[in-house]
């Protein structure tokens, strides 16, 4: 049983909730720990389509948990150890993921949020990226993945300046899909997670399995990688049904496989 | 009745593949394992009708390393005469080209059964390495040697040392692997390059590789008198008047390796 998150399965989304909200869901060994786990489960749980990350209470998440840092603590250590097997599932899951951004994410809370597929937040949203305030530098991938989705000169900014991006702003900056009202939070959320659910699950994690590719191969490779995931996508039940449906002039009905 | 207890033998065409099928213990390699596997290779590479070995394990793992509880409490008199490695010496003898098709964990023993083959084809999933370190040992069937000749020997120490695992990719990038393909695709790929193996000279391919491993082992010059030996000989066959004739026709050879 996890003890620092819920995780719960609800038709074909799982919902992982940070869950310390006394804490504004600050980040301790035991929550990466179990982070992780519900990850690589949600990746291998057959029936999942789609991954929700949201915090309880006001916040996202509020970065790494402050009140453990000690002199002696070795930042580098803490990366290898806690952060980085995080971020690897997350970056590895092959289904799409949402962070519902229900309230602050800073810190390593906002990489958290960046390294997921969408960003929905809440109009109380923002991101803060700390870091440079108490003198470090941005950490759990999120310098790997901030200049991908803004680029260099606005990445940079953020990272220095360290100044508070509030929700509309981060839509501004293309840091984030949409910003949602209050009102409506928890039925859009739902709402935009289900969609996903429906939609030809494989063809998404190999859509995603391309962007990464893309980021690191030559053309060539990629173009052969391309064709291989081509040839994954053409094998689906999801494929034949997507053909059937359009000759059919009717709605296709996925079953993410 | 398989003649097999550990693998699932089979032939597509003029490929043979080997399976090893012990899934439920990450295949690992017990003697009487690695006996099998040598044994459907030999089988193999006598029949003519065999052009390309393909090596593979069912489930998670190619092979996940030895059988630990077989030789925990063995000691160096009974390795002397139980002789186990003389199984793997035979694996450099087989002349037909083999390819190990690597689906996950390729570790100790498994790592040194898909370096024993030509080539080797890896799911991005695959992770290649030496644990023996952990356990108070080293590899024994080759590891050191091979790694060493592959990459050099200051990388094959880092991963002989650490014993840490190695990605597919940092293998490709190491040389170590041929090509890295996505896991749905595996067999599919390799079976695409088998068969594109099995269409070439027979012959041909058996001396290129005789003479890539001397190349290996030998000094430059007595390297290249052994390559000139094996280009004259080609000459003797049946498949290099067809493939030149085939060129100055203008049309594609038929190979049958004689």
């Amino acid at each position: 049983m996890s003890e620092t998150i819920r995780y719960e399965v609800k038709g074909q989304v799982a919902w992982l909730t940070l869950n310390r909200p006394d804490q504004l869901n600050a980040f301790t060994e035991q929550m990466n720990a179990e982070v992780t786990k519900a990850l690589k489960q949600a990746g291998a749980d057959q029936n999942v389509r789609c991954v929700v990350i949201t915090g309880a209470g006001r916040a996202f998440c509020a970065g790494e948990d402050l009140s453990g840092v000690t002199e002696e603590m070795d930042h580098g250590d803490v990366l290898r150890t806690r952060y980085a097997p995080m971020m690897k599932a997350l970056h590895h899951l092959e289904k799409p993921v949402v962070a519902a951004v229900n309230g602050a994410a800073a810190g390593a809370g906002m990489s958290l949020a960046l390294a997921c597929d969408f960003r929905l937040l809440s109009e109380k949203a923002s991101f803060a990226p700390a870091f440079i305030h108490v003198g470090l530098v941005p950490d759990a991938g999120h310098l790997y993945y901030l200049p991908r989705l803004i680029g260099r000169a606005k990445a940079l900014e953020l990272a220095v300046l360290g100044e508070k991006v509030a929700a509309e702003e981060a839509v501004a900056l293309g840091l984030a899909t949409k910003v949602i009202p209050l009102s409506s939070w928890e039925e859009e959320v739902k709402q935009f997670a289900e969609r996903l659910a429906a939609m030809p699950t494989k063809a998404i994690g190999l859509i995603k399995r391309l962007l990464r590719e893309s980021q690191e191969a030559t053309f060539d490779r990629y173009l052969e990688r391309e064709a291989e995931c081509q040839r994954i996508a053409g094998l689906t039940s999801d494929h034949r049904e997507g053909v059937k449906a359009f000759f059919e002039k009717r709605k296709p009905i996925f079953q993410g496989n | 009745m398989s003649e097999w207890t550990f693998l699932a033998v089979r032939q597509e065409g003029a490929v043979g593949v080997i399976e090893l099928a012990r899934p439920d213990v990450l295949n690992a390699l017990s003697r009487q394992m690695v006996a099998e596997i040598v044994a459907a290779v030999e089988s193999f590479d006598r029949d003519e009708a065999v052009r390309v070995i393909v090596l593979t394990g069912r489930g998670r793992a190619f092979a996940a390393g030895a059988d630990i509880q077989e030789m925990a409490d063995d000691d160096p008199i009974r390795l002397e005469w139980l002789n186990q490695f003389a199984d793997w010496d035979r694996l450099s003898l087989v002349k037909t080209p083999m390819i190990a098709a690597v689906n996950g964990l390729a570790l100790g023993g498994g790592f040194e059964l898909a370096l024993s083959c030509d080539w080797i084809i890896a799911s991005a999933a695959a992770e290649f390495g030496f644990p023996e370190v952990n356990l108070g040992v080293m590899p024994g069937a080759g590891g050191t040697q091979r790694l060493t000749k592959l990459i050099g020997p200051k990388r094959a120490l880092e991963w002989l040392w650490t014993g840490a695992r190695m990605s597919a990719k940092e293998a490709e990038q190491l040389g170590i692997v041929t090509r890295v393909v996505s896991p749905e695709l595996l067999m599919e790929e390799t079976m695409r390059l088998a068969g594109r193996l099995a269409e070439q000279p027979p012959l041909a391919l058996r001396l290129i590789k005789e003479a890539v491993q001397k190349a290996v082992d030998y000094p430059l010059y007595e390297g290249m008198q052994f390559e000139r030996k094996n280009f004259y000989l080609l000459f003797a066959s049946e498949d290099q008047k067809e493939g030149m004739a085939a060129f100055l026709e203008k049309r594609k050879p038929r190979f049958q390796g004689k």
